[in-house]
């Protein structure tokens, strides 16, 4: 086949929703996209650990303690899912690790707002997550087979932790006075941020197109931030907590709820390393890294070790 | 010291070295090594977690079915007698939010900072140890409610023991630097696991009453699989006898208050609400 | 092979592990497969690094059963499994499309005939 015909045949299976596996040709763009799109994503759960993590020692029962803890290590789970699929398209883990350290790598900006109370536990979990979970699920069906397969164990795993962080918010919302203000505080710190995890709006997202052609997004910026809002705004009344903003309102017409106006700027200063927390998150991750160098190490060093004796012993036999 | 009082004590001391030791793992989560191990480490975590709340829960429901005489003066801390005093029944979340260091009998052992891999292993390892043989004995106890929680147990040791006898020998027989830190790591600690082995009135009592572990008799089991593991590792026993001990009397490491005000801190600050 | 000698060969090989060791430090990729419960194929679930196969099976473990996924565990190092070339997914699968006389539902038995 000539590269022409290796594109049409591509571009076929794309046309009849069949999934993209590892060794079939795929084109240079496609294959850069989902490295960068799926260790993105990896490298997010991983730096996602850090400010929930930092809550695993002080939560306030054995039992939130115990979920805290199985929810983190999810993450890691994740990650390593999201790692593994990127590997089958040519790129190391550690080289994704180097990316990452080096800053040539993002994360979803989210991570670098820091957890001040117990209520962010559960405002990340219900708000974070939730954003999460509704740009994942449509990528269980995105066309490269290990990427939507990774998605299907994550969607799957993440199911209770949105839960979980509900729970912890309605808990704090119908406990005592000061447990509601805790909850509303988190509320109003997470939400903005939140919305921004779904990427610049549509307009300013020139990538979104050719991504929904190859299926690897489904779904715009803009339609998945509205459908968030739409839902989040219901879960809020459930919980009795106020929007934290002034301009929401239902418009009939579009059938949505209309939001006021994302601050951009913060955004961008965010990602490009400005926020509260960027610095303080990719040094931990850093430092946990090169700090496990020589256990690395040493564990493929006995493996070798053991290789050569048994071979060895082979031998005398 | 009653017959209810010391069932009470060991009760608490294992559900004390099991918390204080899921706190120091869960200390690891997203700072692992390794993704793989930050995940294994954290399923032990949470095998330690879960043996907590069923221990915790047991002492609770032997507190609150003392006869009320009996209950002033178990617990020190303000916080506990004031709960005591309005005759509410304690639960599984006061016990370990509400105590302060000295009525907390875990071994100083498990209280020892994480440090690094090598230090982290080699703790796990001579607990793990232990609790295999402990808890292979417990299963037998005559007390129902202690011997299924040590037949479930035994099973999570016996993978927890596995996992850090392995590493132990990766470590020991890895690098140069893993085996010095191996063998430092071991060094440091070997003072500690003395105090595993102390039996003092609490554990007479109820051993006698086939209730309890005989201390004794697993000493020896621990101390050869310690060895032959040691062997395959490259790792040398140390020889020193002399043993810190203090942590089942309530005497404890300076390593104690801080995580007791890293656990607690929120239970303090906003008492008796629910979370 | 007398003792020295032993000991020798023992030596070049740690010293011929570690040079191995200092050009490539990642753990090999292991791909897993789990049986779910008794009595079904073992399935592919994924990968994961490991520094031996005992520890492949280990991690499995730990990652992949934490939901009470599986009761039997496979790996095996993703660099021995080999695979067929899909530019010649035609040639390979194609020539089954017409023989539909391989399946059961290409023959017709009279009503009266239950059980086969």
């Amino acid at each position: 086949m000539t590269v022409h015909s290796f594109q049409e045949h591509f571009d076929s299976l794309i046309d009849r929703e069949i999934s993209i596996e590892p060794k079939d040709w795929m084109p240079d763009d496609y294959r850069k996209t989902l490295i960068r799109q799926i260790s993105q994503h990896a490298h997010s759960e991983i730096v996602g650990m850090l400010p929930e993590g930092n809550w695993i020692t002080r939560a306030p029962s054995l039992r939130r303690k115990a979920v805290l803890l199985a929810k983190v290590q999810d993450e890691a789970g994740h990650g390593l899912y999201l790692y593994s699929a990127a590997e089958t398209l040519g790129i190391s883990r550690d080289e994704m690790y180097d990316q990452l350290h080096s800053g040539k790598a993002k994360y979803s900006s989210i991570f670098n707002y820091p957890t001040l109370t117990w209520a962010d536990m559960g405002a990340i979990g219900w708000l974070v997550d939730g954003a999460a979970i509704m740009n994942q699920v449509p990528l269980c069906r995105a066309s490269y087979g290990p990427y939507a397969r990774a998605m299907v164990r994550v969607c799957k795993e993440e199911s209770f932790h949105q839960r979980q962080g509900f729970e912890i918010m309605l808990t704090l919302a119908k406990g005592t006075e000061i447990q509601k203000k805790m909850a509303q505080d988190a509320f109003n710190r997470w939400w903005w941020p939140s919305l921004m995890m779904f990427g610049p709006p549509d307009a300013e997202s020139p990538n979104t197109a050719q991504s929904v052609r190859w299926r690897i997004k489904r779904l715009t910026n803009d339609e998945l931030r509205q459908k968030f809002v739409d839902v989040t705004v219901e879960q809020a009344k459930v919980l009795g907590l106020d929007m934290p903003d002034k301009d929401l309102k239902w418009n009939e017409e579009r059938g949505h709820y209309d939001f006021g106006a994302i601050d951009w700027e913060e955004f961008k200063n965010v990602v490009k390393g400005n926020g509260p927390c960027n610095k303080q998150r990719l040094e931990t991750r850093k430092q946990a890294w090169e700090e496990g160098k020589w256990v690395r190490d040493a564990a493929m060093a006995h493996a070798e070790k053991r290789n050569a004796r048994k071979k060895e012993a082979a031998k005398a036999a | 010291m009653s017959n209810s009082k010391y069932l009470l004590d060991y009760t608490l001391r294992l559900a004390d070295d099991a918390l204080i030791l899921g706190q120091r793992l869960g200390e690891w989560c997203g700072h692992g090594p390794i993704l793989e191990h930050d995940i294994a480490l954290t399923n032990t975590a949470l095998d330690h977690m879960g043996r907590t709340r069923s221990l915790y829960q047991y002492a609770a429901e032997q507190f609150n079915n003392m006869p009320a005489e009996d209950k002033t003066g178990v617990f020190t801390s303000i916080a506990l007698q004031n709960l005591i005093n309005t005759s509410a029944s304690l639960d599984e979340d006061n016990l370990a939010y509400l105590r302060d260091g000295w009525d907390f009998k875990n071994v100083l052992l498990l209280e020892q900072p994480n440090n690094d891999w090598a230090y982290t292993i080699a703790r796990s390892f001579f607990y793990d140890a232990f609790n295999y043989f402990f808890f292979a004995a417990l299963e037998k106890s005559a007390d129902e409610s202690l011997a299924a929680i040590a037949e479930k147990s035994l099973k999570e040791a016996t993978y927890h023991l596995r996992w850090s006898s392995e590493w132990v020998v990766r470590l020991g027989d890895g690098t140069e630097e893993s085996h010095t830190r191996m063998q430092s790591a071991v060094n440091e600690l070997w003072m500690y696991t003395g105090e595993l082995f102390i039996e003092n009135e609490t554990d007479n009592a109820l051993a006698q009453q086939g209730i309890g572990v005989d201390l004794a008799s697993i000493k020896p089991m621990w101390m050869e699989r310690i060895t032959s593991v040691f062997e395959e590792a490259n790792i040398n026993t140390p020889q020193n006898s002399w043993m810190q001990k203090g942590g089942r009397e309530g005497r404890h490491s300076e390593h104690l208050g801080y995580i007791l005000t890293d656990l607690q801190f929120l239970q303090r600050t906003y008492p008796g609400m629910q979370w | 092979m007398p003792a020295k000698q032993q000991k020798r060969t023992r030596i070049v090989y740690i010293i011929m592990a570690q040079q191995e060791i200092t050009k490539k430090s990642e753990w090999p990729l292991w791909e897993v497969f789990i049986r779910s419960k008794a009595g079904l194929d073992h399935k592919h679930a994924g990968s994961l690094h490991a520094a031996d196969a005992q520890m492949a099976i280990e991690n499995a473990r730990d990652v992949y059963t934490r939901r009470m996924e599986g009761v039997s565990i496979w790996v095996v190092e993703s660099k021995n499994i080999h695979a067929s070339d899909p530019s010649e997914a035609n040639s390979l699968y194609d020539p089954a499309n017409d023989k539909i006389y391989r399946h059961p539902t290409f023959y017709n038995l009279p009503d009266e005939v239950k059980y086969m």
